[in-house]
């Protein structure tokens, strides 16, 4: 498992190739890339800055991955967020899933975003054409979250 | 019993107090008692009192109700919003 909270840019593309990683017992990688979108909540966004939790957030990132290699056969998992200061269609984050079957890589790679959104100590301050805002967390994430119990 | 905490504010709750932390000493039981303890100073401390304040002792998400004990890194901040 790999964990890396960052302030460069990556390439999702790699990302995913790497996620085989020579392993011929691989037979399904899923992948999740998030993106900055340039509107957001009735405001168009010129930029996004992340602020993170340093310490904690690599712990709980941590931790959401073992909960999915407890739960699913995984081969490898790989998570990777940015922070700082990002421009509108900059990759935010990748979540990515490796397995012997298709299933498990959908579930786990669904379940390590859902955590990752309402567990993980991030939190986004948007650029806006009305000047800077908190991005407010959402009701539906943690419903998401909870499908898991 | 006195003890020593460090106290971090992440975020918006960052913004508002004008600090990203604090060591405190005090009487506190649980990290609610800490939040109580901030609460009393009024004023944009006030910031700790919305309900979806969360916090983390020692870097693990925990409920206001989680015992604290001597030098404890305790945190308060708004709802998580990565990814």
């Amino acid at each position: 498992m790999a964990i890396r909270v960052q302030a460069t840019a990556f390439d999702p593309g790699a990302e995913v190739n790497a996620m085989h990683d020579a392993n011929v017992g691989v037979g399904a990688v899923v992948s999740f890339v998030g993106y900055v979108r340039d509107f957001n909540d009735g405001r168009e966004v010129s930029g996004m800055f992340l602020e993170h939790y340093p310490g904690m957030t690599e712990k709980a990132l941590g931790k959401i991955v073992d909960e999915a290699q407890q739960r699913w056969p995984l081969l490898k998992v790989e998570v990777l967020h940015r922070v700082g200061a990002l421009e509108p269609a900059e990759p935010i984050v990748f979540v990515g899933v490796a397995s012997a079957h298709r299933q498990a890589a959908f579930e786990a790679c669904d379940f390590v975003m859902d955590y990752l959104k309402t567990r993980a100590p991030f939190w986004k301050k948007e650029t806006t054409s009305e000047g800077p805002r908190w991005v407010e967390g959402r009701e539906s994430d943690h419903k998401a979250a909870d499908r898991w119990k | 019993m006195t003890i020593h905490v460090q106290v971090q504010f992440f975020a918006r709750f960052r913004e508002t107090l004008g600090i990203e932390s604090e060591n405190l000493e005090g009487s506190f039981a649980t990290v609610d008692a800490v939040r109580q303890y901030l609460l009393q100073r009024g004023g944009v401390w006030e910031v700790l009192s919305e309900q979806s304040i969360m916090c983390a002792r020692n870097q693990e998400l925990c409920s206001l109700s989680e015992p604290v004990e001597p030098g404890d890194e305790v945190a308060f901040f708004p709802t998580v919003t990565g990814g």
